[in-house]
């Protein structure tokens, strides 16, 4: 189990004040002029070397994608963008860095502006985290009027930074819907390329990064990138925060070491399964994009990147949903299939029409009203639809029903035999009739 | 995708914002430069839906697109686009509850009944105009399902008795504490939990170094630890007039071969044409070939090649190394350098030259960038 004085969010609960004084005393704020003095190149190379890959779901190297940015400002000027849109169903740690260690968050955002030569930030965070967003505004202000950021801080690099709200879109996540947003427009994702760091927001070089990838920077800088390096397996680096929600006994938020088993993260914080361990069906484990993975294949599973991956799922966001044997899996997923469905941008086809239509038939199967061979055409549809759009969306659509069939065609094929049952003369007539 | 419709006759005709929030309307335009004001539009909005009862009046829209000088056609898409953006009256308390996967594990249906036999249908309003309730998508609060939220407030780990109860406090005017339902704090475990119990977390113990490691000075480079470090990095930059090097792979994120396959050539291939030291005044030249501006007039010189014999003498080798070096596939090919140089080596002309050095082309003059 990860120890304190290891945990980087160390007012993850909100037992303490969230205010500048109590979050320098926890550590913000310290020798962050000599991180900034460091200069671009050696931010960069210690987050590379540290290890750290996106927290938002992909998983890529922060530090490399920090060194994509053009090495010099031209005429126009460089922007960090901070995703705070979190969105994805099962994921709600964005939320409690936001509200209680907003200090990590803006500290973050001067590191990593140092990094890729940007004086201008904008967090962008979901339009429902209202309190959240009055807690980070807040914590801005104190920023401010400590001389922390601004034109001639005690830092010494002019930094401003702004929090956006957007208004209720999950699409607002992917990081080209995020920027057209925050230019005051439909949250439609854009072609790549150009890639943002070649023309962003306003047409600028810009970088988005998740809150957790950027809370964590400065805390790596000061205690050093072998530290953080130290935790978890080779390539899935250091601490992550887990948001353990569905049927464990007590779901919580924790900060744990990468690679830590499941069986020890929901033992060690989550009270255990619902019902213990013999009770387990699934497990999505990194918010309602992956697909499933069932009981005997996860127990013991690492939580990382790689782990899951070779799983045939993902770390994602690092949400666990937990399911139990009581969880009828097939309404778990036509719901999330009802959520592509609802989020969907409507920009192209294949995820416009595909979501409708793979909800519907999820919702004929979840009655079990359905023949046997539809269940070969969805996920034939499933196929169609991933990677044949913009963004991911189509595929995060497409992945929760592939799973569920990889891993449990056997209760769908159940279902439908069940709703045929008492209606057998019908069914006799209809297979008559053909 | 939703499908979403504005109210046309409830709106009436006219809104105004209130006067206390114009201070907030210039804290956000002061946000964005001052030719992106439309950015402003989703908070403008948003305090707009407040300042009309919780929802948004198509006057209201006309109002923020007015401010922003924006036409109204690209306000009314925004406002049916994003879902919080209610475009017909709600109750004064609007409950969304969160019916998406992880709060429907944990009981969320069984809230939508609570709803259903308390105020009505969705987005119905009581008659007393203090309550209406929707369905919304997962609202970021999964460790505390089941949830709504009301208003701007979440109120989290619901049962049916305990909604019941915040429901009808809210009927009857009496406050509601948001937050968890349940002992707990935020989202801690229930009944408390036992890390982040050391103090010296919490006294300044942290703030105890007085320098930061690996500077610099005395840095032993820190072994990369990623040891599988991915081989692929993303195609970024392609565009960038200095393509980074380095940054040539496909990327796992957006893998989508072809915009991998743009990027700049990892090696250059073929063969390096020979080059030669001259003096200045022996020099051609090179723009009279067409195809060969200032730019890559001085690059060629770079290399060593000052006259057309040189150019004449290509091998398709040396061709394809230049070209690579130039990164212009194809072109030397197609703008047929080779017999243009072979011709103006031998003293003669073509038609491009003969505009050259009747100075009709501006590309090719000096004084040009």
């Amino acid at each position: 189990m990860l120890q304190d004085k290891d945990r980087i969010f160390t007012n993850l609960y909100g037992l303490h004040s969230p205010d500048l004084e109590a979050a320098k005393k926890r550590g913000a704020w310290h020798l962050t002029k000599e991180m900034l003095d460091q200069g671009p190149d050696w931010i960069c190379d210690q987050i590379k070397a540290s290890g750290l890959r996106g927290r938002g779901g992909a998983g890529f190297p922060t530090g490399l994608k920090w060194t994509f940015m053009p090495k010099e400002v031209r005429d126009r000027p460089h922007y960090l963008v901070v995703n705070a849109d979190e969105s994805e169903p099962g994921t709600c740690k964005d939320r409690e860095i936001m509200r209680h260690d907003p200090h990590l968050l803006i500290e973050g955002c001067m590191v990593a502006s140092r990094a890729m030569r940007a004086h201008k930030c904008y967090v962008y965070l979901r339009g429902e985290y209202i309190n959240e967003r009055h807690a980070l505004e807040k914590a801005v202000k104190e920023a401010y009027e400590a001389k922390l950021i601004g034109k001639d801080n005690v830092n010494g690099w002019d930094f401003d930074l702004y929090v956006h709200h957007g208004a209720g879109a999950y699409i607002c996540g992917e990081e080209t819907a995020l920027l057209e947003s925050l230019e005051g427009k439909k949250g439609q994702p854009r072609l790549k390329p150009p890639f943002p760091a070649n023309a962003g927001l306003y047409g600028c070089p810009t970088t988005v990064n998740n809150v957790e990838s950027i809370a964590v920077a400065p805390t790596i800088l000061r205690r050093g990138a072998e530290w953080f390096a130290g935790f978890g397996r080779p390539n899935n680096a250091g601490t992550k925060l887990f948001c353990v929600s569905g049927h464990v006994n007590k779901p919580c938020n924790v900060e744990e070491e990468m690679s830590v088993t499941f069986r020890e993260l929901i033992d060690n914080h989550c009270g255990g399964i619902r019902g213990g361990w013999d009770n387990l069906k699934a497990v999505i484990p990194g918010g309602s994009s992956v697909p499933m993975v069932p009981a005997e294949q996860i127990m013991d599973a690492y939580m990382d990147f790689d782990t899951l991956r070779d799983l045939k799922s993902g770390l994602g966001t690092a949400a666990v949903i937990v399911m139990d044997k009581d969880t009828d899996l097939i309404k778990a997923i036509a719901r999330l299939a009802y959520f592509y469905k609802h989020e969907s941008c409507g920009q192209c086809t294949p995820c416009r029409e595909g979501t409708g239509w793979m909800w519907r038939v999820m919702e004929r199967m979840v009655k079990g009203e359905a023949e046997h061979d539809e269940i070969e055409t969805l996920l034939d549809v499933t196929k169609q639809v991933e990677g044949h759009t913009i963004c991911a969306l189509g595929d995060a659509a497409a992945w929760p029903i592939q799973g569920l069939i990889r891993h449990f065609r056997h209760e769908i094929e159940d279902r439908i035999n069940q709703y045929r049952l008492p209606r057998a003369m019908v069914q006799g007539a209809v297979v008559a009739a053909e | 995708m939703a499908l979403r419709r504005f109210d046309m006759e409830a709106g009436g005709d006219t809104f105004a914002f209130k006067p206390e929030t114009e201070e907030k309307i210039a804290f956000w335009r002061g946000k964005y430069p001052a030719d992106k004001q439309r950015s402003a539009v989703i908070p403008m909005l948003w305090l707009a839906q407040k300042d009309n009862s919780g929802w948004l009046s198509e006057p209201a829209m006309r109002e923020v697109a007015d401010r922003l000088e924006m036409p109204y056609i690209r306000v009314y898409e925004v406002a049916t686009f994003y879902t919080m953006f209610r475009l017909q009256p709600v109750g004064k308390y609007h409950i969304q509850l969160c019916g998406t996967t992880p709060c429907q594990l944990r009981g969320a249906e069984k809230l939508k009944e609570v709803c259903q036999t308390e105020i009505g249908k969705q987005m119905f309003v009581t008659d007393d105009g203090r309550l209406s309730w929707e369905e919304v998508e997962c609202l970021g609060a999964c460790v505390n399902a089941p949830m709504v939220q009301v208003n701007d407030d979440y109120f989290e780990d619901l049962t049916p008795d305990s909604l019941g109860m915040i429901l009808n406090k809210l009927k009857n005017g009496v406050e509601a504490h948001p937050g968890p339902q349940v002992d707990r704090i935020n989202s801690a475990p229930e009944g408390g939990t036992a890390i982040l119990t050391d103090p010296q977390l919490f006294d300044g113990t942290r703030n105890q170094s007085g320098a930061l490691p690996n500077l610099p000075t005395a840095e032993p480079e820190p072994e990369p630890t990623a040891a599988g470090k991915p081989a692929e990095s993303a195609p970024t930059n392609t565009q960038r007039e200095v393509p980074q090097k380095e940054n040539t792979g496909k990327t796992t994120l957006i893998s989508k071969t072809e915009t991998a396959e743009k990027s700049a050539p990892a090696a250059v291939s073929g063969e390096k044409p020979e080059s030669v030291a001259i003096a200045s005044e022996d020099h051609d030249d090179l723009k009279r070939i067409k195809g060969i501006g200032p730019k890559n007039e001085d690059a060629l010189n770079e290399l060593g090649i000052f006259t057309f014999q040189q150019i004449a003498d290509w091998t398709p080798a040396n061709i394809d190394w230049v070209e690579d070096y130039m990164s212009f596939p194809g072109r030397i090919e197609r703008e047929d350098w080779i017999a243009q140089a072979k011709e103006l080596a031998t003293g003669g002309e073509t038609e491009f030259s003969k505009r050259v050095d009747a100075g009709q082309v501006a590309s090719s003059r000096d004084d040009e960038d």
